[in-house]
């Protein structure tokens, strides 16, 4: 996927006029945040739960090694195949050679955001393979040739009108002539399309939720039972995922659902979730004859030795981008690559490099809401201003930010010398606003002035007055 | 009453210091009504939350440093803001944690830092203060006093003990209200929108007054309140608490 994060201001600006995307963010938001809330009240053990699914990821992750040998020796006796993927060029080559040894003309996919951090669908069709995307969101964003802008929701961003529109000019072609308004006609119509897809599909090819070691299953969970379509009606199944997906047990994987469609979107389960566990046995009605799960490290196992480690417990719920006010704000599409939020702000830089993702850990006001509603409870704020530290002792800051931080340093660890100089600052600060209660406009603070007005001193600094009525 | 009084420092914060001394007095007011004594060390400047935030580690240790030395003689530390007082209390042990001979002397001195509020109630026990100030008031949360010093309702029991004051509470009351510090500067149209939203739940309420415990959120958010021409008036939960809004509103001009 083409990187778009240097971008970030220009893109911000951008979102914030668009007024179809804020009337998109501003209703899915409300949805997100009411039902996480009133889906965690009734479940009074949801912090205990926290605390498990925590405890399950953490040493599942000090282990990570022997748990992901016993899944990889588990899927050999299902019949199935691991394949070891240090970069997205491996995953995709590996993925790509499978599907030509397989004849394949039409690929399905369901939803993953692994197939996107490594540009699956781009690197197929330029294969010469059809991929279709059979999510609904996924679906939507594939017609209208955009990337994902939420990790759940992936076409959050557009509007029920705009959805109407992508159908009416790219279901022509199946005789589906009418334009439609309401959601369950436009569902119907995505089901019809989409149905003669996965009947002719040679390869289907899935994310994973989790991976279960005991066992060698992988586990999805999806709305729309497009991910049971994909896995078991095309010939060959392949799940793209990556390393941190793996937990021990089939009682983890639960611990860990019963966290994940509470958080994600407020459901106590997700209307599907599926178990799959190697290829079609005899006797079995369906499933696939070849099973391949494709394991993606791409910087993750760095990860797992500094201190970004914590940010390896993310099962991608996406609660985070839901309560952030960055990006109630301006989007996913703002911070230029596959995972925007908060969780996106302390990955992007870890997978395309700080210098081009500077902005995403900065675009934050670290107001702490997304550790506080992660059921991972990662440490999100923490994180972010690791990146900043990362940054400043990497001289990626821009000069001028730098220099006025060294400056204001300067002063501030000389209290004597800081006193008096804020004393005739604010004295000049107090004289300008001449009575004024704030100022529209002040040089050098532009950036606050352009939509604010800056509240004038009250009069001399505390400091000031302090000293002078002490010595009194 | 204890018969020599616990000694309190009041750590200012750089922002009440430069724009609203009045907040300061107001803390020395409150203190000294629950029985303390109060004092200002001199060696102080901020609280060092700008370099941490941008990522100058060395900077924000060398201010750690000198704020824990001007304060090792007081009993406690008290700061009219959670985003500060948060600093003080958590942060530095952060700073230190792999030097054990600084970070047992952060850890000390974490356990004197107290909120404002926080201190007036859990520590002081205050139930109720003397103060009037008859008008319909909505307290917004700022995100490092609610979320790291777990303050929620300690302002809200005081403010309610005030004459005449009627409490209202806001849709989002625990949503960012888009400062962040140097991100208000650094991103400023996120910030704007952000605080756009914060505004028109302020207005939804009705109320003639915002308040909160922290300076930074508080300018921020009467820089828009005046900038969309708002009636509402601002003033730090401390003043209110104190009897001390004899002084226009912050952001406004004397007889506005």
């Amino acid at each position: 996927m083409q990187i778009n994060s240097p971008q970030f201001k220009q893109r911000a600006t951008v979102a914030l006029q668009d007024m179809r995307l804020q009337k998109a963010l501003s209703k899915a938001k409300g949805g997100f945040i009411d039902k996480r809330l009133a889906a965690i009240s009734a479940l009074p053990e949801f912090e205990a739960l926290r605390e498990r699914g925590k405890a399950i990821k953490q040493h599942t992750l000090e282990n990570l090694d022997f748990y992901l040998e016993r899944f990889e020796s588990k899927v050999i006796e299902q019949g199935g195949k691991v394949h070891w993927a240090s970069s997205s060029e491996e995953a995709c080559q590996l993925i790509l050679e499978i599907s030509r040894a397989a004849n394949a003309k039409v690929i399905t996919k369901g939803k993953s955001m692994v197939g996107e951090e490594i540009s699956l669908n781009e690197a197929l069709e330029a294969d010469g393979f059809k991929v279709v995307e059979t999510d609904l969101g996924e679906y939507i964003i594939q017609l209208a040739h955009e990337p994902p802008s939420h990790i759940i929701a992936p076409a959050v961003h557009k509007t029920r009108e705009q959805i109407s529109d992508l159908f009416h000019e790219h279901h022509q072609q199946y005789g589906l002539t009418q334009k439609l308004d309401t959601v369950p006609e436009l569902v119907n119509e995505a089901r019809t399309v989409l149905r003669s897809q996965f009947l002719s599909a040679d390869v289907g090819i899935t994310g994973a939720n989790f991976l279960i070691a005991e066992t060698g299953s992988t586990v999805i969970v999806t709305n729309e039972g497009n991910g049971d379509l994909t896995n078991t009606l095309p010939r060959v199944h392949i799940v793209m995922t990556s390393i941190e997906k793996v937990v021990p047990t089939l009682n983890d994987a639960t611990t860990l659902l019963r966290l994940l469609g509470r958080s994600a979107t407020g459901q106590e389960m997700t209307s599907y979730t599926t178990f799959t566990t190697g290829v079609r046995r005899e006797g079995e009605l369906d499933g696939a004859q070849e099973f391949h799960v494709v394991l993606l490290d791409n910087g993750r196992t760095t990860m797992l030795g500094d201190e970004f480690k914590d940010m390896l417990r993310c099962i991608r719920c996406g609660a985070c981008m839901n309560h952030c006010p960055v990006y109630g704000s301006v989007g996913g599409h703002a911070y230029g690559w596959v995972y925007p939020g908060p969780m996106g702000s302390v990955l992007t830089p870890l997978m395309i490099g700080l210098k081009a993702a500077q902005d995403l850990p900065n675009a934050s006001t670290l107001c702490g809401r997304c550790e506080q509603v992660c059921p991972m409870k990662i440490p999100l704020p923490t994180m972010l201003r690791q990146h900043r530290i990362n940054a400043y002792e990497q001289d990626l800051m821009p000069t001028r930010a730098r220099w006025a931080l060294k400056i204001w340093a300067y002063f501030a660890k000389r209290p004597a010398l800081y006193q008096k100089l804020a004393s005739i600052k604010i004295g000049i600060l107090g004289f300008l606003g001449g009575g004024r209660g704030s100022f529209r406009y002040l040089p050098f603070a532009g950036a606050w002035t352009k939509n604010r007005d800056f509240p004038a001193p009250q009069g001399k600094t505390f400091m000031a007055q302090w000293k002078a009525r002490k010595s009194a | 009453m204890p018969t020599t009084p616990p000694k309190v420092g009041l750590f200012v914060t750089c922002l009440v210091d430069l724009f609203r001394p009045n907040v300061g007095f107001s803390a020395i007011k409150l203190i000294e009504q629950a029985g303390y004594s109060v004092d200002v060390p001199e060696q102080q400047t901020c609280c060092g939350q700008p370099a941490y935030n941008s990522g100058d580690v060395p900077t924000t240790r060398e201010l750690a440093r000198q704020v824990m030395t001007a304060f090792e003689n007081y009993d406690y530390v008290v700061a009219p803001s959670g985003s500060c007082a948060s600093m003080l209390k958590f942060h530095y042990v952060e700073l230190f944690k792999d030097n054990p001979v600084e970070l047992e002397k952060a850890q000390h001195f974490a356990q004197r830092c107290y909120e404002l509020t926080s201190f007036l109630t859990d520590i002081c026990e205050m139930k109720q203060v003397t103060a009037n100030f008859p008008h319909r008031v909505t307290y917004h949360d700022s995100c490092s006093g609610l979320r790291e010093m777990g303050i929620k309702q300690q302002p809200r029991q005081l403010l309610n003990s005030v004459t005449g004051l009627n409490l209202v509470e806001m849709k989002e009351s625990e949503t960012c209200c888009g400062f962040g510090g140097t991100f208000c500067l650094k991103y400023p149209d996120i910030s704007t929108r952000i605080v756009s939203d914060k505004v028109a739940n302020i207005h939804h309420t009705d109320a003639e007054v915002l308040t909160a415990g922290d300076l930074g959120c508080l300018m921020n958010m009467a820089g828009r309140l005046s900038r969309t021409g708002s009636k509402v008036q601002v003033y730090h939960v401390a003043e209110i608490l104190a009897d001390m809004t004899n002084i226009p509103a912050i952001g406004e001009a004397e007889g506005e």
